[in-house]
């Protein structure tokens, strides 16, 4: 199985491939020196999509400094403007459009891109809290020179399908890396957590208390307030204290939050 | 398997009495500290340190040898400790970072280790993990009731606190306190009802009182990182140390009537097993009632 067919089965999004390993039939070998060349890898074709963004997501992907050598030597980047020259989508079908920013739904191009995008990817990624949550975008209402139509900014998942969604505004470096190298090693179980469908669309701190507290579940650890980017939330006698008015909506702290998951088999294989 | 997976086990006492003369038990937590900070193993602590109303500790971000024996001494309430984890990096620039904290913190800055959301640059930058024993926790408002209504003492003269054998100890001046463990389960935590690890089962270190008599602590190495470290702390003398052997539950059958009495590890794998067992019962239930349950959170 190639690596494409191999990400697709594993984000579920694309028909399973034909089981290749048969019982191996028995065949008549002939030696022959293996001819370099020949051993090629196929790289996916990557497509990074930029919307309504601050790039502060593609930024974040160069700071895994070296690593990003191992991250861009895995794929074959096809389209992305700020790094690149092609202007548009390339012909035909490709792998992976990692989409940056939130859609505005006054601007016809960029609904248009995002569409052209869901046709032409096997997988969508939203990156970032903007595609994966509307982020700060949430915030828009229009009225401003000079289009003050363009007030609606909704995530990605508004509009299409979405396979994966990476949070953060932007995500560390780290859960880039990390994402990455689930994908390329076929590492489902640490993936999981990123294709639940409750890690995309509106997000807000008040998830806390909607999604934990309500349920009995905080134990005041204070990981949802370390996460924050924004500093809105404040541990108030063991409890998250949430300042609504500062929160950026991006949804970090549920997802941070040790008991909205806990992956304890990967904690586990940690501890050597 | 009881108490997770773990390299070592062993009963210790730190050496230093000024260590000992602050420390809730062994002393362990406070002296593993020092000597990691003076190795550069470390160079600084998350600890629950003091903070300005009575008995409710502060997320402190420890740097010198005076700071982490300020922190010495359980407060039995909630202790946000992972909350202050960014700014000991970024403000202070920490690079080797120790966190102590209970079974559910420790797990909190594992999971962060893995999946750094709104974290950047904090997983290479936890250098140490010290787990403290917990069986449940209170709310500060719940364990002011206890001291205040039920042991009736003032919060504020209190000096210090412990549970132990089935009871909720307090000492305050010139005064010793003890109630039945029993009347304090209505102030537990919610949120520690599911929670089904005693022992801190994926810290580099975890140690706790539960098996050990007073003045020791039960030691547990879990990683090679903290079997490492305690190999060389115990190599400087920095700790007297027995086996658990030592405190092992008696041999003679019980009185007739009375349960047979259990010590030493096998008090705690007792314990270990309640609290499982408890924490199983309530996810079901609240499975049962239809309330979001953590996945996995169970192991």
């Amino acid at each position: 199985m190639g690596l494409l067919d191999k990400l697709k089965s594993l984000f579920g999004g694309a028909p399973k491939a034909a089981p290749e390993n048969k019982a191996p039939e028995p065949v008549k070998k002939e030696v022959l020196p293996p001819k370099k060349e020949e051993v090629k890898v196929t790289k996916p074709k990557v497509a990074y999509v930029h919307l309504s963004g601050c790039t502060g997501c593609l930024v974040s992907l160069a700071d895994t400094y070296e690593k990003l050598l191992d991250v861009l030597g895995a794929v074959d980047m096809v389209y992305n403007l700020t790094l690149a020259d092609a202007r548009t989508l390339p012909e035909g079908k490709f792998d992976i459009a990692i989409v940056e920013g939130a859609v505005c739904l006054q601007d016809e191009e960029s609904v248009h891109l995002i569409k052209e995008a869901r046709e032409k990817a096997g997988l969508v990624v939203a990156y970032g809290d903007c595609a994966a949550t509307g982020n700060v975008l949430n915030n828009s209402r229009g009225g401003q020179w000079n289009q003050p139509q363009h007030e609606s900014f909704v995530p990605i998942n508004r509009v299409i399908k979405v396979d994966a969604y990476i949070p953060g505004c932007p995500p560390s470096p780290e859960i880039i890396y990390n994402f990455c190298i689930a994908a390329v090693t076929g590492d489902t179980e640490y993936l999981k957590p990123f294709m639940a469908n409750e890690a995309g669309g509106y997000h807000c701190g008040c998830d806390l208390n909607t999604r934990i507290i309500e349920n009995s579940l905080c134990m005041g650890c204070g990981t949802c307030a370390a996460s924050c980017p924004t500093r809105a939330i404040e541990m108030v006698y063991g409890r998250p204290s949430f300042n609504n008015i500062r929160c950026i909506k991006c949804g970090a702290c549920s997802f941070a939050c040790p008991r909205s998951f806990l992956p304890v088999n990967k904690i586990k294989g940690q501890i050597v | 398997m009881p108490f997770g997976t773990y390299k070592e086990v062993m009963a210790l006492k730190a050496k230093d009495s000024k260590i000992t003369g602050v420390s809730q038990d062994g002393g362990v937590v406070t002296a593993l500290l020092c000597y990691a900070l003076d190795k550069g193993v470390i160079d600084g602590a998350l600890v629950a340190g003091k903070g300005e109303t009575p008995w409710l500790p502060k997320p402190t971000i420890a740097t010198t040898k005076e700071e982490i024996m300020a922190a010495a001494g359980t407060k039995y309430t909630i202790n946000p400790v992972v909350s202050v984890i960014k700014d000991a990096v970024r403000e202070q620039g920490l690079e080797k970072l120790a966190v102590v904290g209970t079974p559910c913190q420790i797990y909190a800055v594992q999971k962060m280790r893995l999946y750094p959301v709104g974290a950047r640059h904090i997983p290479d930058k936890i250098a140490l993990t010290i787990g403290i024993f917990c069986t449940e926790n209170f709310s500060y408002a719940g364990l002011r009731t206890i001291i205040e209504d039920h042991c009736k003492v003032p919060v504020d003269s209190v000096t210090k606190m412990e549970i132990g054998g089935g009871k909720f100890k307090v000492k305050a001046a010139g005064k010793e306190v003890a109630i039945p463990i029993k009347e304090t389960h209505k102030y537990e935590q919610e949120g520690c009802h599911v929670c089904s690890d005693l022992t801190a089962e994926f810290a580099d270190i975890s140690t706790g009182s539960i098996g050990t008599p007073e003045g020791w602590s039960t030691v547990f190495t879990r990683t090679t990182k903290g079997k490492d470290l305690l190999a060389k702390a115990l190599a400087d003398g920095i700790f007297e140390k027995k086996s658990m052997d030592e405190f092992k539950s008696p041999t003679a059958p019980p009185a007739p009537g009375k349960k047979p009495i259990k010590t030493g590890l096998d008090l705690l794998e007792q314990m270990d097993k309640q609290k499982k067992d408890k924490a199983k019962k309530t996810f079901d239930e609240r499975k049962a009632m239809g309330l979001f349950v953590t996945p996995e959170i169970l192991y």
